[in-house]
């Protein structure tokens, strides 16, 4: 059988895909991998930026080079895929053949979902810094910004890396007491959840970690609109909070040819996929990886990367004949930065919330759940990782694709409550 | 989990009040559970919700986002915060006798 392997996207997903399945097959199959530019960006990078933590040339680098020789890349936007036809068609017109299909185009920002808000980021009366520029933008706002509410606003899930909001309030209050205006600024986190966070055990210590640092919480707000000239967002339900400065995070989609491909995608364009084979719905040689799906997994780095294992494995079992194996359980782990060189670190799965522990050994690990310098330094030490090992696939001792308990304090208040 | 009585049917339900399972469903427990939580009564807009969220459930197995509901159920979102006040998906959900919406991480 030809092996003629088509991924869509060189970001985390489709690189370290790429290169495990170079590894596994060397010349025995033909991988091509497409990206509309050959700018690789380090995401978890964009947080560090408005604090001028990170340089933005930093977390930059050429995509290319971080695919395994033999690799080919094409730069070209995708425009859809004729599922009939198992071939992939770009805008500037060539098309791809493809035995095997993966798609790893992850998630699009889409602030026009929201009434108001593109005008209000244009105007530059909201800011964001879940791209690159808008990033060094808010970098030169906060510069000058000494007094006033800053409001941190998340429209709604899902969002790439969920905690990305609190280590944002986190930082914002660092850095606003390092330089001396702390107690003239208000800060605080509007969410349509019900509490810091998704899960209880993670939402309570968030939730007092933020009331300890004076970041007030504003809950169950769903923004219908937000007014830049009056400086306001407003909920559906007509709820009104005043802002000086606001940061949000706006709705988030599929990319948008996985709606233009009949039977790929959801209505929000994530594409409809088995949660532990990571198989699409449409057809079994089309696979998927990273935020590009429909999985009630988190949108992260970490989650992209244990999905690898899995669907390597799948795509190999596709091509020797056999059914894919369901061995995804909705791994991920996040650092959470939480400002004074401190950060906090969950692990968790589709079924065990983040719990209190050590990770990944019970004697040897970093602290979960709790305020750490090791922390910290291991968050900014997953940077070289990223490029060095995440990417290149390699398998790291001791970091299992699947979540294990080891390590992990179950708490009598949370048995069952994950679900 | 526990039992209550909805319009003489019994059913269980989870700590928040969630049906834990579908099938126990009737349109009567779900008007009951609309009076329990400030919907005096259901009317037509309601029902669309209601309906497109159990074919939704019984079909996909997860309950449908707001943003979803927004788009495929016919109601758009701004009505639906007045049908449904607070949370419509969350509300919308339990008065169709599906499981809490799964927040995903
Ligand atoms: C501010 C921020 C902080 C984060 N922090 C962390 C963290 O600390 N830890 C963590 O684990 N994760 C973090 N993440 C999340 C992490 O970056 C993503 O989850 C991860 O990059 C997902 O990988 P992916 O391959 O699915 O998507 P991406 O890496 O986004 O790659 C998708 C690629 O597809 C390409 N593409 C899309 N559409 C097309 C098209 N039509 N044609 C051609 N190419 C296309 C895009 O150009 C892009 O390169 C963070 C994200 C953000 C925004």
């Amino acid at each position: 059988m030809s092996k003629r392997i088509l991924i869509i996207g060189a970001g985390t997903g489709g690189t370290l895909t790429a290169n495990r399945l170079r590894r596994r097959y060397g010349d025995r199959a033909q991988i091509t991998v497409i990206d509309a530019d050959d700018r690789h960006l380090y995401q978890p990078g964009l947080l560090f930026v408005p604090f001028a933590l990170a340089d933005p040339d930093d977390i930059v680098r050429s995509r290319a080079k971080q695919l395994r020789k033999g690799i080919n890349f094409h730069i070209g936007e995708v425009d859809r895929v004729d599922i009939e036809a198992e071939e992939v068609l770009l805008k500037d017109g060539s098309r791809f053949v493809y035995d095997v299909l993966v798609v790893a185009s992850g998630s699009s920002l889409l602030p026009e979902e929201t009434e108001g808000l593109p005008e209000a980021l244009s105007q530059g009366s909201a800011f964001g810094f879940y791209t690159l520029d808008e990033a060094v933008a808010l970098r030169e706002k906060l510069k000058g910004f000494d007094s006033g509410h800053l409001v941190m606003n998340m429209v709604e899930m899902p969002i790439k890396c969920p905690v990305a909001p609190l280590e944002f309030c986190f930082l914002a209050d660092w850095f606003l007491h390092e330089r001396g205006v702390r107690s003239e600024v208000e800060i605080t986190y509007v969410t349509p959840l019900d509490g810091a966070f998704t899960k209880p055990v993670a939402s309570r210590e968030l939730g007092d970690l933020l009331k300890s640092k004076d970041i007030r919480l504003e809950t169950e707000f769903a923004t219908g609109q937000v007014d830049g000239d009056a400086g306001k967002l407003i909920s559906w339900d007509e709820r009104e909070i005043p802002f000086d400065l606001l940061v949000s995070i706006p709705v988030h989609g599929g990319a948008d040819f996985v709606s233009r491909s009949e039977g790929l995608g959801d209505e929000l364009g994530f594409v409809m996929t088995d949660p532990h084979t990571l198989q699409s719905a449409v057809a079994p040689n089309i696979f998927a990886i990273g935020d590009a799906t429909n999985l009630p997994a988190s949108k992260a780095g970490s989650a992209t990367h244990f999905e690898g294992d899995t669907l390597t494995a799948n795509i190999e079992r596709f091509f020797d004949g056999e059914e894919p194996e369901g061995t995804y359980d909705g791994h991920a782990n996040c650092f959470i930065e939480t400002g004074f060189h401190k950060a906090l670190l969950i692990d968790f799965n589709y079924e065990v919330e983040p719990l209190p522990g050590r990770y990944p050994f019970a004697r040897v690990g970093l602290p979960l759940l709790r305020e750490s310098r090791l922390n910290h330094m291991a968050k900014l030490a997953f940077q070289p990782f990223y490029w060095h090992a995440l990417l290149p696939g390699r398998d790291v001792p001791g970091i299992g694709a699947q979540m294990s308990m080891d390590g992990k304090q179950p708490t009598p208040s949370n048995q069952g409550e994950s679900e | 989990m526990s039992t209550v009585t909805y319009a003489g049917t019994p059913v269980e339900v989870d700590a928040e009040g969630f049906l834990e399972d579908p099938a126990q469903w009737n349109e009567q427990v779900g008007e009951q559970i609309a009076a329990e939580n400030g919907i005096a009564e259901l009317t037509d807009r309601h029902w669309m919700v209601v309906n497109y969220m159990r074919d939704s459930y019984l079909e996909n197995g997860t309950a449908p986002s707001i943003r979803t509901l927004g788009k495929a159920s016919g109601v758009p979102i701004k009505e639906l915060y007045s049908l449904f006040p607070k949370g419509p998906a969350k509300l919308a959900a339990k008065v169709a006798g599906i499981p809490k919406p799964r927040g995903c991480i």
